[in-house]
């Protein structure tokens, strides 16, 4: 199967280069069915964006895809108005916490330092500020003290958040988050969120996959619904809307979760 | 035993046997990471097609060839076992198991239906190499380690090999960090623009060299023990990557020192009169080494499963 992705009109270039990572056309399969398909997408800078969806709606499989991490089948991926690989050093990405075997032999300080590898290239040695970079990367996410730690012998909790240090190592402009509240406890949801509001706060860019409709408002700036096609995205006032969830979501929108909406 | 006859008789082969086993364990430990451990196993029964097809087309009994379609087969596995994995949508020990016995078997038919009686080719010989053959005759000592007339005798394995272990080693400490981060976390990787997908196949390539090299000199059997042992056994003794690495170092090392000797002196000291093989008796120690750190090992339980229900 092969796509078309239309040519870039000038009212359209000016918006790309505006924002940090923008998709045309994206279409994504695993099988027969697309996960996710004809999506184009504008992340404003500067937000926070929430990307929300139901289950198997193609939120990860879009981010990913816009990443490189799978292949797309058809469609553009923008940063910057550039191509993303020109760009890779400004982008932070977050992957699911179930993505990785942590029983993998490794220190929490190391994982953090894994974010400078590509400052540091194949044999850059490391110096006192990397290791100085990766500590205080740590003490932001409140997990200084666990440096030494083995990363199997940490919660699910204490391993997002030390995910999340590996991104800050990265010093980037973007972060992209993969479900970074997915099954962790509280301490470390509000750990999280306001580590991310102090990026925000900073001129940088956050998009995240989430999955709580609840907390929407509260944390979010923007929100982009998918189910496989674009349902909307905007502003969480204009965008996050009964109608544009019912429709992303169908009959599986809980009422606790409409309740969100007041 | 420290004397001339030392150095004529064991030292090559002992120094053969623990080149190649450390040339096969370094990478077994990020293939045993990467739940790739058995691809060793598979490229070791591979290499046999690959050797009989190389003999009936070039018609000799040498190395380069040899070793020439033990790599071409080896790719040709790698190959076919991607192919089986991707369209089937098989995973990926059953597409190892399926393609390194169904090549081992037609390695041996092919054996049998050629005319490869007249010469030193046979599948006793591709499984237990004939490491106790490797001596070095113009050797008078230890001093003709000096003498370059002197080493110039020595077995052709033995630089082979030495060179192989250098290969590896330099490749593994260049590409240290891609290697690391594309283990523990492969989409990260990607996101950091490293080339994930040439990572892995460069890390089967580099297990392919060792094995091939290994197998020329050794035999197959110690290069299935080694990408699997030493590293499994490091794993259990340490919870750092480079730790880990450095001990599967040492547990090759003394495999290969303790089989060797074991097998030459083991059973005289028994009361027998048979040495028994060199090859199988280092895989042998690498399999108890092994068993020894599951029981004894200070990080055999694994930590990340109790964390869990924490």
């Amino acid at each position: 199967m092969e796509l078309v992705t239309p040519e870039t009109g000038t009212e359209d270039r000016a918006l790309l280069e505006a924002s940090p990572l923008a998709v045309r056309g994206l279409t994504v399969s695993y099988g027969e069915k697309p996960a996710v398909f004809s999506v184009d997408a504008t992340f404003q800078p500067g937000v926070m964006t929430a990307i929300v969806g139901p289950n198997g709606a193609g939120k990860s499989t879009m981010l990913k895809a816009a990443l490189g991490i799978v292949t797309p089948l058809s469609g553009r991926v923008t940063a910057w108005g550039a191509p993303l690989d020109k760009m890779r050093d400004r982008i932070a990405y977050v992957p699911q916490r179930a993505s990785v075997d942590w029983d993998f032999p490794t220190r929490v300080l190391d994982v953090v330092m894994m974010g400078q590898y590509r400052q540091l290239g194949l044999l850059g040695r490391v110096r006192t500020e990397h290791m100085r970079t990766a500590l205080h990367c740590l003490e932001r996410v409140g997990m200084d003290g666990f440096a030494d730690r083995q990363i199997g012998q940490l919660s699910g909790g204490q391993q997002q958040r030390v995910f999340l240090a590996r991104a800050l190592a990265q010093d980037a402009d973007l972060y992209l988050l993969d479900e970074p509240f997915a099954g962790v406890d509280a301490a470390t949801e509000t750990a999280i969120i306001s580590v991310l509001k102090a990026l925000r706060d900073q001129g940088r860019t956050v998009v995240a996959v989430h999955h709580d409709l609840s907390t929407v408002p509260d944390y979010f700036d923007r929100v982009f619904v998918i189910n496989t096609s674009k349902v909307a995205e905007g502003p969480v006032s204009e965008a996050f809307t009964r109608t544009n969830l019912q429709e992303a979501y169908g009959g599986r929108l809980a009422a606790a979760q409409m309740g969100a909406l007041g | 035993m420290m004397g001339e006859e030392f150095v004529v008789l064991s030292l090559p082969p002992m120094l053969i046997g623990i080149f190649a086993a450390v040339a096969c364990a370094i990478p077994g430990n990020f293939l045993l990471l990467r739940r790739q451990a058995l691809i060793g196993d598979a490229i070791s029964h591979v290499v046999l097609p690959g050797i009989v097809v190389a003999f009936l087309l070039t018609g000799v009994v040498a190395a380069w060839p040899m070793m020439l379609g033990a790599g071409a087969a080896s790719l040709v596995a790698v190959a076919l076992i991607e192919a089986i994995r991707r369209l089937g949508g098989i995973e990926p020990g059953a597409a190892m198991g399926v393609v390194f016995t169904a090549m081992f078997a037609g390695g041996v038919l092919l054996l049998e239906q050629s005319d490869t009686s007249s010469v030193h080719l046979d599948v006793e010989h591709a499984l237990y190499g004939n490491l106790e053959s490797l001596i070095w005759l113009d050797a008078r000592g230890w001093g003709s380690l000096l003498d370059m007339a002197a080493l110039r005798g020595l077995p052709p394995e033995l630089p082979r090999m030495a060179l192989t272990l250098a290969f590896v080693t330099v490749l593994t400490w260049v590409f240290w960090r891609p290697l690391k981060l594309s283990t523990f976390d492969e989409g990260f990787a990607r996101t950091t623009g490293l080339p994930v997908g040439a990572i892995g196949l460069g890390l089967v390539v580099v297990a392919a060299i060792a094995a091939v090299a290994a197998f020329d000199a050794v035999g197959s059997i110690i290069v299935i023990a080694m990408f699997i042992c030493p590293p499994a056994a490091a794993r259990m003794m340490t919870n750092g990557l480079e730790a880990q690495v450095a001990w599967s170092v040492l547990f090759a090392v003394l495999s290969a020192i303790l089989g060797y000797v074991l097998a030459g002196y083991g059973p005289l000291w028994l009361g027998f009169d048979d040495a028994v093989s060199a090859a199988g008796m280092i895989a042998t120690v690498s399999g108890v080494i092994l068993a020894l750190a599951a029981v004894f090992g200070p990080y055999r339980h694994r930590s990340g499963a109790r964390a869990e229900h924490a």
